[in-house]
């Protein structure tokens, strides 16, 4: 699938917009590199200010977390297991020092782009659309900086952009480069991505490569790898899944992401409750004393 | 290469998803390692070690690929009585050895007989004792597996993994890559262990077929480029060897008697050199003044990079123009370069944004130690604004030879420049005043034929260089076809047409070319070939250009068998056309086009005439692919393992410990420590990260980059970190004889201890593209490292070195002094390894050259 050249999804000029049709990212860490090209690319084309020069120790992780001025984020795991085959070293190989399995895995996280989302939801203002290939937009022109998306989000995506950066107090996310999708481009990341672990494209087709990513690499030892695209929680599915080796928690993936506005009907109806309780204790108090 | 070619490994995981096994061996666990099927932990400087257990395991056990190795390399050649190995009681040394002259002479490497290395004698059952092929099973006899652990800390069992991963992966059907980059280089022993993976190559017939080669992965964009069309002090245009100065090479018979082989594509030499006269000197150049040859420069001895440096050091240079390099950060030892600027009368730095090199007099580690003080240093800085890649039109030529065409984008701001701006303008003002002056040391400016046509802003146009450099007719003939910028600056007609190819370059002085291998990039059908972006074929022929002639696989006659037919149906490329009599198939063949495979020189024949129709290797003058190199390497005929400069160990093969051919620089200032020494019991090594751009200047100073990777840092292994009680994101320094450095730990599996010869021996890893300027800073890792030339090419070993590490913060200001006289005295003479020589000896000092002895092929 890599080297499609100008014919990949990820390069040729579309219509998605204009055609209504729902587009998605598919990543996968199984052929990302960790190169970043994805985060510099979002934020150059974005114009998203750098959020500071600060070494974080963690890997060569140095960005963190997805944010106001974050819209791409490669995470780089080093963890205890084996990563399909892999040998790496003398260490996993009898002879050697025995069994010590070691894996390097990066992972670009974005904007889920939910199929319910908990930050269009929560939006007061209208600031926050749903756009005609399905994705997620804030209008941050609208955006009044309530934040009340930021504590909907079930991802911890959106977030207020703090002092003393541009725009400083409006909530900012993955626009999923709907500005270039209108002209027929395609998001900046996947465009730059080298080795196409980033996909960008149909969801539908995107499902299908997907699944069948899934099958080959566990014919070929991967034996932990799964799709990461809850259908079955309230957000309903999301428009950016993952492919991950390993569970969804070693990712910071919620693995049953609920929106909040699920729990309306219970913070209601347990609301609705304590008001009939309190008003018939007023009563009684009365009966009894009067 | 997925760390620093992250663009490149594309192909790599393309390769990877249609079934290729990706062997990575680093000492450190690397993006790269990460996507590989095998990672491969290596002790730096093992190399040779371990790439010769692998020729050891195919020899031994008959894993070579029979008939390729038997036909198409010298593996049957037979050698001189009087040659001998390293192995004979392991010292280390192969005859020929001069101490006085630091030196081999090499005559004994030569083969048998008088015929020189045309026509040489055969025994092609390979049964011969002095045939190349049982020395070279001699010579690799003790790298067994258990020997590679020992020196490389690759355990038995991985080591076969990887040699059947690779004989697997080769043979008539199959074949087998292998990239390298400066983690080869930049060693004492760099270019033998290029060799070792080349006779790897040949044994298993993976050379001039389609999957296979050797790849040097360039550090920058046209690194190949400035080899081809060079920026080295010793290699003029296409190769050819900078005429010498020591008498030797007075005339241009001589100099052309030197370098003209017999047999081989170079018995052309002379119409590559004097068609390159023509393109430099025009008209002034004529028969009757040898083309002009008085006028090129001649080269005394060596004038690398670091001899000048000493020179600089020593006030025998009073200024230097800086280009594109960093050299207070990006090269070795820059603790003792930045105070060589500080000796400088000017210097003038071309760059995008204020760098290092243009600030040392202001803000570097030696102002803030008092070692350096600005009132005292009299440099005078000329910093030029640079215009960037995308505001420049000009070639790149990428590791694959292939020539690719940069249109600009955006004029430079305000008064950024082109490089080619200010060449050209240096240059007109420089021949003006030359004109004006009748000094005979001016003579070479006059003579110049400086006749490049400008754009509106003074740039020269870069395709008329592209056509003088393809070549020409030297004729003008004004309405002829075929001719590109035919005009000079005067408007009076320049040159004829282009040619077609460097075959047609002559001696007569009737063409011209600035650089024959490029020949055929902008012919007579006008086309810039290397703007051509439509592939035609997997080859990509259509995309760019190739040199020589566009041919995408070099020496690709051995994808054929010996008889001419193709080895296997997956793995066809060229092969011979019995009916039309001529070699043809999916690339431009390497070879006489209607030369059959069964031809066979009598002896008497020159040039390509002596080449046999089953001889691919047509620069040699053998015809063959060399296994053993009998000329033209200064420090052996066989790649042999030494210890690198500094090391924790001695040699556990041989009695020499390092390589005798190296030059040490031996000076205070810039000292080795000796093998074992207990003060620095560590391994360093340096690298790249994919965020930041070498020196820093295009990725430190841009908010975006420099986010990602903001601060200097060391890997270190868990088990290190335990030992010197550091925690991760800890200060810790790192200090040698060189210098210290300060950085955070960075504690990561990634990195491993390695068990050599019962010997427990922890490497370090460090990141080299930071400096005092720029939005995030960090001391320079070269700053450890020590000024070494390999013995042909001079380069530094950057890869191999020792340290010692103490935790904490690096005092700033002059208490650093006081501290690194505590862990690094420097007390007592400079050359405290046992094989090195004293400051002064003529062996202190470089010698060799890239294009001196004859080996002038590309690199």
């Amino acid at each position: 699938m890599i080297g499609e050249g100008l014919h990949s999804t990820n390069q040729r000029k579309h219509s998605y917009v204009h055609d209504h049709v729902e587009v998605g990212f598919f990543t996968d860490p199984s052929v990302c590199i960790g190169c970043k090209a994805c985060e510099v690319a979002c934020k150059e084309w974005n114009q998203v200010p750098d959020d500071g020069y600060t070494w974080s120790g963690n890997s060569y992780d140095n960005t963190g977390h997805l944010g106001a001025s974050t819209w791409r984020h490669v995470m780089f795991l080093e963890q205890d297991r084996q990563k399909g085959n892999q040998i790496v070293g003398s260490h996993s190989l009898a002879g050697g020092d025995g069994e010590d399995p070691f894996r390097w895995v990066f992972l670009s996280d974005v904007c889920k782009h939910c199929e319910e989302a908990g930050c269009l939801e929560a939006c007061p203002t209208g600031s926050i659309v749903r756009t005609e290939v399905g994705s997620v937009l804030v209008q941050n022109d609208v955006c009044n900086g309530c934040g009340y998306c930021v504590v909907s989000c079930p991802f911890g995506v959106i977030d207020r952009r703090p002092t003393p950066l541009p725009d400083a107090g409006g909530a900012f996310k993955c626009t999923f480069c709907y500005d270039r999708q209108k002209s027929g481009l395609v998001p900046a990341c996947a465009k730059v991505c080298p080795t196409e672990s980033i996909v960008f494209g149909r969801l539908d087709d995107l499902r299908a490569r997907g699944a069948e990513r899934v099958q080959q690499l566990q014919q070929s030892g991967y034996n932990d790898a799964q799709l990461y695209d809850p259908t079955e929680t309230s957000v309903r599915g999301i428009h950016a899944f993952f492919l991950i080796l390993g569970e969804p928690e070693a990712y910071g993936l919620p693995p049953k992401p609920q929106i909040p506005t699920i729990y309306l009907k219970s913070a209601w109806t347990s609301a609705f409750a304590t008001a009939i309780a309190s008003i018939i204790a007023t009563l009684l108090a009365f009966a009894f004393f009067s | 290469m997925a760390e620093a070619h992250p663009v490149g490994f594309r192909w790599v995981m393309k390769a990877k998803e249609r079934g290729a096994t990706i062997i990575h061996v680093d000492p450190r666990f690397s993006r790269t390692s990460a996507l590989a099927d095998i990672w491969v932990p290596i002790r730096a400087g093992g190399d040779i070690a371990f790439l010769g257990g692998l020729v050891r395991h195919i020899i031994e056990n008959s894993l070579f690929f029979h008939d390729y190795v038997v036909h198409f390399t010298n593996a049957s050649c037979i050698l001189r009585e009087d040659f001998r190995d390293t192995e004979e009681g392991a010292t280390g040394f192969f005859s020929g050895w001069s101490g006085e002259q630091c030196g081999y002479d090499r005559k004994s490497w030569l083969y048998d007989g008088d015929h020189g290395l045309g026509f040489p004698e055969r025994d092609l059952t390979l049964q011969h004792p002095r045939c190349i092929f049982q020395t070279l099973r001699r010579h690799f006899a003790r790298y067994t597996p258990e020997m590679v652990e020992k020196i490389c800390g690759i355990s038995p069992a991985l080591f076969h993994k990887v040699a059947d991963a690779l004989v697997a992966a080769s043979g008539p059907d199959k074949s087998a890559a292998i990239c390298y980059a400066v983690g080869w280089t930049q060693h004492s022993k760099g270019v033998q262990i290029i060799r070792t993976a080349s006779i790897l190559q040949l044994l298993l017939g993976n050379i001039g077929r389609p999957g296979g080669g050797i790849l040097a992965l360039r550090g920058h964009a046209s690194i190949q480029g400035s080899t081809d069309i060079p920026t080295l002090y010793d290699v003029l245009p296409g190769y050819l060897p900078m005429p010498r100065g020591d008498g030797s090479e007075a005339t241009l018979h001589d100099y052309l008697a030197r370098h003209t082989k017999p047999t081989g594509l170079w018995h052309n030499f002379p119409s590559y050199f004097i068609s390159l006269l023509k393109a430099y000197y025009g008209k002034n150049a004529t028969a009757e003044n040898d083309f002009g040859y008085n006028w090129v420069p001649k080269i005394t001895g060596n004038h690398s990079f670091f001899e000048y440096l000493y020179d600089m050091l020593d006030g025998k240079m009073e200024g230097m123009f800086v280009m594109g390099q960093n050299p207070a950060v990006a090269a070795p030892n820059s603790r003792l370069q930045r105070k060589a600027l500080a000796k400088l009368k000017w210097l003038v730095v071309r760059e995008m944004v204020e760098i290092e090199a243009a600030t040392f007099w202001r803000d570097s580690p030696e102002i803030e130690r008092g070692e350096l003080k600005t009132e005292e240093i009299e440099t005078e800085v000329f910093l030029f604004p640079a215009g960037g890649h995308a505001e420049k039109e000009g070639a790149f030529t990428n590791t694959q030879r292939l020539l690719q065409w940069r249109e600009k984008a955006v004029d430079p701001p305000g008064d950024a420049r082109s490089e080619g701006w200010f060449m050209h303008q240096l240059a007109l003002r420089l021949i003006s005043k030359a004109k004006e002056s009748n000094d005979p040391i001016d003579e070479p400016l006059r003579a110049l034929d400086w006749w490049y046509p400008e754009d509106e802003h003074g740039d020269p146009k870069m395709e008329a260089v592209l056509a003088e450099i393809n070549g020409w007719y030297t004729d003008s003939q004004p309405n002829a076809d075929g001719i590109v910028f035919g005009v000079d600056r005067a408007g009076d007609p320049h040159h004829g047409p282009q040619i077609d190819g460097f075959q047609r370059l002559k001696t007569d002085g009737s063409t011209a070319s600035g650089g024959w291998i490029y020949s055929g990039v902008l012919g007579p059908d006008k086309i810039n070939k290397a703007l051509s972006r439509k592939s035609k074929d997997y080859l990509g022929h259509g995309w760019g250009f190739a040199w020589p002639a566009d041919r995408r696989i070099m020496y690709n006659r051995a994808s054929a068998s010996p008889t001419g037919q193709p080895w296997s149906e997956g793995k066809k490329l060229i092969w011979w056309d019995a009916t039309q009599r001529k070699w043809t198939g999916s690339d431009v063949p390497d070879f006489p086009v209607e030369k059959a495979p069964e031809f066979r020189p009598i002896g008497n024949e020159n040039g390509l005439d002596a080449i046999a129709g089953d001889a691919p290797f047509v620069l040699h003058e053998d015809g063959l692919g060399w296994v053993y190199v009998p000329s033209g390497l200064q420090d052996g005929p066989m790649p042999t393992h030494y210890e690198p400069l500094e090391s924790p160990v001695h040699n556990a093969l041989y009695s020499r410990d390092t390589n005798p051919a190296v030059h040490w620089f031996t000076r205070q200032g810039n000292r080795f420590a000796p093998p074992g020494d207990p003060r620095f019991p560590f391994v360093l090594t340096t690298y790249r990260l994919t965020e930041h751009h070498t020196a820093g200047g295009m990725s430190r100073y841009l908010p975006h980059l420099a986010e990602l990777q903001p601060e200097m840092f060391a890997e270190i292994s868990p088990e290190l970190a335990r030992e010197l009680k550091i925690e991760n994101g800890n200060y810790l320094c790192v200090v040698n004889l060189r210098g210290a450095i300060e950085a955070r730990a960075l504690v990561s599996r990634r990195m491993r201890p390695l068990h050599l010869n019962g010997q427990l021996v922890h490497q370090i890893a460090l990141p080299f593209h930071f400096g005092t300027d720029g939005r995030v800073r960090g001391d320079a890792a070269n700053d450890l490292l020590a000024i070494s030339g390999e013995p042909n090419v001079t380069i530094m070993e950057a890869k191999a070195a020792t340290c010692n590490i103490i935790p904490g913060r690096l005092p700033r200001g002059p208490a650093f002094e006081q501290w690194i006289k505590k862990y690094a005295p420097v007390d007592g003479p400079p050359n405290l390894h046992p094989e090195q020589p004293p400051a002064g000896a003529p062996c202190a000092r470089a010698g060799g050259g890239h294009g001196l002895e004859g080996k002038i092929d590309s690199r």
